[in-house]
């Protein structure tokens, strides 16, 4: 017994040193970000690795200098569009997954099928021809546009929630009925407040999008630097030209939203996994 | 195997044979599967021939006004007393036959040849200039043919339900009964129909932009659409396969990228796939081990890695990779020289695969938690009985079991990882760059390349021609993900 246990011990305190070593491995890159933005010297490359001086100017030029880069414009713009993204395609999403999952008609098992098919092409081939239509419509180079790419294909993100909705009983729709509801207020007022880990996954999700794309973004705002969302902004940051000044300031720009998203990460990573065990081992 | 026999055997042997049927019947399920996509067309075939005798057949049967409604839409409506529904039948019609009078017959004409007018420069002697006189545009040519073509088809499902509901309505009166009145529609469309109240938006949003762009995008693979034919200064036309013979065999620079870049996607989406795979499964077991205290903030350590945004993170690991970043210094202090992380070919494929498990391994953790705890405790103890040792157990018992169960997610993965534009693009953009490849680099993916030639290189033919490719190589797998999900379902009733 005696021996059980101090192979045991020495067990944990082997993985206790891995797990050590690979936090740090891991929390690095990240520690290396909050540690550049703070750094005074500029450029992307120094010969040393700590900082000779420290200081808070670049997260004060970010938002100070805004002529080029203007960093808070950038985030209002990104929140703008992250919320009316979140709104519309959060009721598309739900809609459209409760529909295919709870009601029955003609076309469902082929609209299933379109969905899936629709979902093996790789999503940005169709990118250009976006822009041309976003251009036909008059809207390219605007912020609506990007609302629109995003939420506009929202119905094809059923998946998740509809492996949700498929989980909660047909008797309680059932019941409803012999109580005369009609489909419209089982939705609203007996599905969807059963169902608020989803609502909330679908939220988080559809509110992120704008906040980490910068592919969608570059094609449709080109050069129009005032309409650029955070994503792209930083992303401009680290081209050749830009790299020695803004580096720092990349840094600190980085460290800005990824506190946030972040939270909004830790919270809803519950739901994350829920939402992808459950479709993924059901299959 | 009778069902006594299945029961009877140890948990271990049982669970062994499940696998086994599963592997088995693989090529069967396959079989299957095409069967049905054959069925499908054939039922397809057989809807439009059974539309086509009920549009004859209603024609022979219907009265006047059911008739009228084959010419004038909304008739079998409008005169027998369902007045708005009947109007907006008419006005659509109207519109439609408008609409393609002014735009979209002149689109659906020129569709054939993308256009035939080439722009021209004229000398202007007053202004002392030169003027352009526009010709045709091939590319809106195809954009708005594309949409004239899906309009037309969704005009005559419209078409087909006008004439099913004048043939209705003259049914029900013929009957005595009565017809439904436009209050009771509208409620319909929130009971009985809520399925098309529901889908509508989402559908014209998906067809607006996913498939009108996709089928433009896939016509444009058999055009010749690239840097030299660019509108409006010139047209492009169709040339059939050309493009996919290019890639295949006629141009040997484009064949030799296309194979290049093949192989390293497949050989990446295998390491990418089960190194993370694996690993976080790992992590996850020393996480989740008896004994291991702090398991929130383990777990939390390594969530914070995936909430950082990862162009953010991506980025930054590429800077630190650089020739003179970070990294190199640190080496620089242990008097190594600079390393080429990202520089050279070879070392560059294996960097982005290591910083992928960076990037992968704590979705892993996260998602195989839930799973491992799962595993019946009596497998790892008759292991344990059996004086397997802890290698043992993982490669002989959680292994195989995860490797079972999770499955779908797996080949989810490994499509996944075909089509992981974030890691390539933003690590090494696919480069170092390589003269032996056409617009490519040794870490390009096919869609890391498929992009570049659409922004940097604007040759929308072979890159409309790759996403073709990708699109079948991914079918595949995902047929493959249905195959197996169905046969784990199936073997679970078994059990």
């Amino acid at each position: 017994m005696k021996r059980i246990n101090w192979r045991s011990s020495l067990s944990n305190t082997v993985i206790y040193l891995i797990l050590g070593v690979m936090a740090i491995l891991w929390l690095l890159p990240i520690a290396w970000l909050v540690m550049i933005s703070f750094r005074a010297e500029p450029g992307a490359w120094t010969p040393y690795i700590l900082p000779k001086t420290l200081t808070l100017d670049n997260y004060i030029r970010l938002f100070s200098e805004t002529q080029l880069f203007n960093y808070p414009r950038w985030f209002l713009n990104t929140l703008f569009v992250a919320l009316m993204t979140c709104a519309i395609s959060t009721i598309l999403v739900l809609m459209t997954s409760y529909t295919l999952s709870r009601l029955r008609f003609r076309s469902r098992k082929g609209l299933l099928n379109v969905g899936l098919i629709l979902g093996m092409f790789p999503g940005f081939m169709a990118m250009i021809a976006v822009y041309y239509i976003l251009k036909a419509m008059g809207l390219s180079q605007t912020l609506i546009a990007l609302i629109l790419v995003y939420s506009g294909g929202a119905g094809l993100g059923y998946y998740i929630a509809k492996g949700f909705f498929d989980t909660i009983p047909r008797s309680l729709d059932e019941a409803a009925i012999v109580d005369g509801a009609n489909q419209n207020t089982i939705f609203w007022e007996i599905i969807l407040p059963l169902s608020k880990p989803i609502v909330i996954y679908t939220i988080l999700v559809s509110f992120m999008a704008p906040w980490v794309d910068f592919i969608f973004v570059s094609i449709i705002m080109k050069d129009n630097y005032n309409n650029y969302t955070i994503a792209l902004g930083l992303y401009q940051m680290l081209t050749r030209e830009n790299i020695y000044r803004y580096f720092t300031q990349f840094c600190a720009g980085a460290v800005l939203i990824a506190i946030p998203i972040t939270i909004l990460y830790i919270i809803m990573q519950k739901f994350y996994v829920e939402g992808v065990t459950g479709g993924a081992v059901k299959g | 195997m009778d069902y006594i026999d299945y029961i009877a055997m140890p948990p271990v042997r049982r669970f062994g044979y499940r696998i086994d049927r599963g592997l088995r019947s693989l090529p069967r399920r396959l079989g299957g599967t095409l069967a049905k996509a054959g069925a499908g067309f054939v039922r397809l075939g057989r809807g439009i021939r059974a539309g086509v005798r009920e549009y004859v057949g209603t024609f022979r049967q219907g009265d006047a006004r059911t008739r009228l409604s084959y010419v004038l839409m909304g008739a079998g409506s409008l005169f027998r007393g369902q007045v708005v529904k009947g109007l907006l039948y008419l006005f659509l019609q109207a519109a439609f036959l408008v609409y393609m009078v002014t735009f979209g017959l002149t689109q659906l004409s020129l569709l054939p040849t993308l256009g035939t007018a080439v722009r021209k420069e004229v000398w202007n002697e007053e202004l002392q200039i030169f003027e352009y006189i526009q010709g045709d545009n091939s590319m809106l040519i195809l954009l708005f043919g594309v949409m004239t073509i899906l309009i037309v088809l969704a005009m005559i499902r419209v078409y087909l339900a006008n004439i099913r509901t004048a043939f209705r309505n003259q049914q029900a009166k013929a009957h005595g009964a009565a017809l439904p009145t436009i209050v009771q529609d509208v409620l319909n469309l929130f009971d009985k129909n809520l399925h098309a109240t529901f889908l509508f938006l989402p559908i014209m949003g998906i067809l607006t932009f996913t498939i009108l762009p996709l089928i433009f995008m896939i016509l444009i693979a058999f055009t010749n659409y690239d840097i030299s034919h660019q509108p409006p200064a010139s047209l492009f036309t169709w040339v059939g396969f050309e493009n996919f013979r290019d890639i295949f065999w006629d141009n040997p620079a484009k064949s030799r990228t296309f194979v290049g870049i093949f192989q390293w996607t497949l050989v990446w989406a295998f390491f990418a796939t089960f190194s993370n795979y694996i690993l976080g499964m790992i992590l996850a077991l020393m996480i989740n081990k008896k004994g291991i205290r702090f398991k929130k903030f383990w777990r939390t350590v390594f969530v914070v890695t995936i909430a950082v945004p990862q162009f953010v993170s991506l980025l930054l690991v590429s800077r630190l990779l650089a020739e003179q970043g970070a990294m190199n210094v640190l080496l620089g202090y242990l008097g190594i020289g600079p390393v080429p992380f990202l520089t050279n070919g070879l070392f560059a494929r294996v960097m982005v695969i290591l910083v992928n498990i960076w990037v992968g391994i704590p979705y892993t953790m996260l998602i195989t938690s839930g799973i491992l705890m799962n595993i019946p405790v009596e497998l790892y103890e008759s292991a344990r009985i059996d004086g397997a040792g802890v290698t043992k157990t993982f490669t002989r018992i959680t292994l195989p079991y995860m490797l079972f169960v999770t499955t779908p997610y797996l080949i989810t993965q490994f499509v996944g990882n075909i089509n992981n534009f974030n890691v390539i693009y933003l690590l090494t953009a696919g480069g170092p760059l390589t003269l032996d490849y056409y617009q490519g680099g040794r870490t390009d993916l096919l869609v890391t390349w498929l992009y570049k030639l659409t922004v940097n290189q604007q040759e929308y033919n072979l890159a409309s021609a790759i996403g073709i490719i990708i699109f079948l190589i991914t079918a595949t797998f995902s047929l493959l993900v249905f195959n197996l999900s169905s046969s784990t379902r199936k073997e679970e009733t078994f059990q």
